[in-house]
């Protein structure tokens, strides 16, 4: 009897050790990749200098001239206008499936989001390529090709809606059903409750949500390759009109590693290096602000 | 109470980790013992790749393989020894010539730089001066070149091209391409970059030309391989390898082979200019 129990503890504690190896992998993968790319950047931030490598507004690799602030602030760019279209719209997909939708629309919506999320991002570029920069160019303004960072927001706002939602939704779904209750027999009206105690009940959750987005859009690469033009310009409105910025084309961080590894070589491969790790330093902050916002909420 | 399936998994997880761990593949013995490596030039590798496997075809027991990496990738790693031969879709610069005065230059095909604009551009052709305007952004409407009262949108390459590179230098003259040029990193997101935008104008290896983009004559001269072979048509670039010293073995053969008849005539079919 006690044989057998032993034989069965000590298997247990033999899986426990492999799952925890394959945890600390994880982690050890993740230290190596930051690590690596740090070691590749280190000489260009060396020679460079790390202020003027982050706010140089000019990268011209063939004159050595290395200032990531056009792409900084284009990724910035392309990642509030993809937030302002595609959050409202993922929220308000969110409280639909949760509180609005019967289960039959429920069955059909549903997957139909996780389908979105499975869709490689290079059709995605395809389809902004095909699609909406044509679209795009139909704005009558001067300058105007259609690449730029209007095509580009909408295609990620389009990305980042399954992020947005489904973080959103668990988040609606987790809330108390006696605040509803609460709401409801104090009269107020199902749209009320939603409104005025489901949503801000949720408002942790949903910032995650939002921010877990962010992370998505920044990271994106394919997609803004094909549709944003990859001119490294720090974006200015085209017009008189403050808007017409979103028609200027930009270059992200993403897009300026992948358009020109392939021929950099010397300091020009370190400077991408050190594109990476701003990047990934950027992704960093975004995630550590999402489990904050978690955090806060449990 | 047995619990048999966590046995399982753990002989499933330890499989996983011997087989990931322990995947070290020896392929040493069934190396060639005759091998050229080639590196470099995106340009040049689709035709050095038709001109190794004809040479491949003739003699079996040759193994030559070619990489990309850019036009400065090549010269570095000729002149480095990484490789056998590299590969530039473009001339060395004098600084290049100067820290690695060793390299042998082969040209071994001429290419022409076709300027492109979408078929609804009026304008048939630009000089040399009036291109350097427009790449500048110092000319930016269609009005000032002959053409429609419409922004021009302009198309390049990415730096670190040798298309690029080539462009500059024969076009450019020491200054920079607009900023607000839109980049594309190859021929073909160029050629349908153009080809869907209407008013935008960019530059491509001949190579890639069709009818679905309209390719303007410079300075008065049609983009024709005839005129780029005879040297009236001013976009011409060299497509060149490189070796380290003088080539000798294996690699002078297939040199060889590349500058003679047959190699020669796989330049021309693949839509080169021959050297000869």
């Amino acid at each position: 009897m006690k044989g057998k129990k032993s034989e069965a503890f000590w298997a247990g504690r033999v899986i426990e050790g492999i799952l925890l190896l394959d945890a600390l992998l994880a982690i050890v993968v993740i230290f190596l990749i930051g690590l690596l790319i740090l070691i590749e950047a280190w000489p260009a931030f060396r020679k460079i200098g790390f202020v003027p490598f982050l706010l140089g507004k000019e990268w011209r690799p063939g004159k050595e001239l290395y200032g990531l602030l056009p792409m900084i602030v284009g990724s910035i760019l392309v990642t509030l206008g993809a937030v302002t279209l595609g959050v409202p719209i993922g929220v308000a997909l969110a409280t639909f499936l949760a509180e609005v939708a019967p289960p039959w629309v429920q069955k059909v919506v549903r997957p139909a989001i996780e389908l979105l999320a499975g869709i490689p991002s290079v059709v995605y570029g395809l389809f902004g390529l095909a699609v909406l920069v044509p679209l795009v160019r139909q704005i009558p303004v001067p300058g105007n090709s259609g690449f730029g960072l209007l095509s580009a927001s909408v295609v990620l706002a389009v990305m980042i809606l399954p992020t947005v939602a489904n973080i959103s939704e668990d988040a609606i779904r987790s809330v108390a059903r006696e605040y509803r209750e609460g709401s409801l027999a104090l009269g107020a009206t199902h749209w009320q409750t939603i409104i005025g105690v489901v949503l801000p009940a949720a408002r942790s959750g949903i910032v995650a949500a939002v921010i877990l987005g962010i992370g998505r859009a920044l990271g994106e690469t394919m997609a803004m390759i094909m549709v944003i033009g990859n001119s490294v310009i720090i974006p200015k409105p085209l017009n008189s009109n403050p808007l017409t910025i979103f028609l200027s084309q930009a270059r992200t961080l993403t897009g300026n590693i992948a358009v020109e590894i392939s021929y950099a070589t010397g300091l020009h491969e370190n400077a991408l290096f050190a594109t990476g790790v701003v990047l990934f330093i950027l992704i960093m902050l975004v995630n550590s602000m999402a489990h904050l916002a978690m955090r806060r909420r449990s | 109470m047995q619990r048999p399936w966590t046995k399982l998994l753990g002989v499933i997880l330890i499989a996983l980790l011997i087989t990931g761990c322990g995947g070290k593949t020896s392929n040493e013995s069934s190396q060639v013992q005759k091998q050229i490596s080639v590196a470099g030039s995106t340009t040049v590798q689709p035709l050095a790749e038709k001109l190794a496997e004809a040479f491949m075809e003739k003699h079996p027991d040759v193994e030559i393989t070619v990489q990309g990496g850019g036009s400065s990738v090549g010269i570095k790693s000729a002149a480095g020894g990484i490789a056998d031969i590299g590969a530039a879709s473009r001339e060395l610069k004098e600084s290049e010539k100067q820290k690695y005065p060793d390299l042998q230059v082969f040209v071994i095909a001429y290419d022409g730089i076709a300027i492109i604009v979408h078929p609804g551009v009026e304008v048939d052709g630009l000089t040399r001066k009036q291109l350097q305007g427009i790449f500048a952004g110092k000319i930016t409407s269609w009005k000032e070149v002959g053409g429609a009262d419409k922004t021009i949108i302009v198309v390049a390459r990415e730096e670190g091209s040798g298309t690029r590179a080539a462009f500059e230098e024969l076009v450019m003259g020491g200054k920079q391409i607009t900023g607000q040029a839109i980049l594309q990193p190859s021929n073909g997101a160029v050629k349908k970059t153009v080809a869907s935008t209407p008013y935008s104008i960019g530059f491509l290896s001949f190579g890639y030309l069709d009818e679905e983009v309209k390719a303007l004559a410079v300075d008065g001269v049609a983009p024709t391989k005839e005129n780029a072979a005879q040297k009236r048509y001013p976009l011409v670039r060299p497509l060149n390898l490189l070796t380290k010293g003088t080539p000798s073995g294996l690699v002078k053969e297939w040199l060889d082979f590349i500058l003679g008849p047959e190699g020669q005539k796989i330049v021309q079919s693949e839509g080169y200019i021959p050297v000869k």
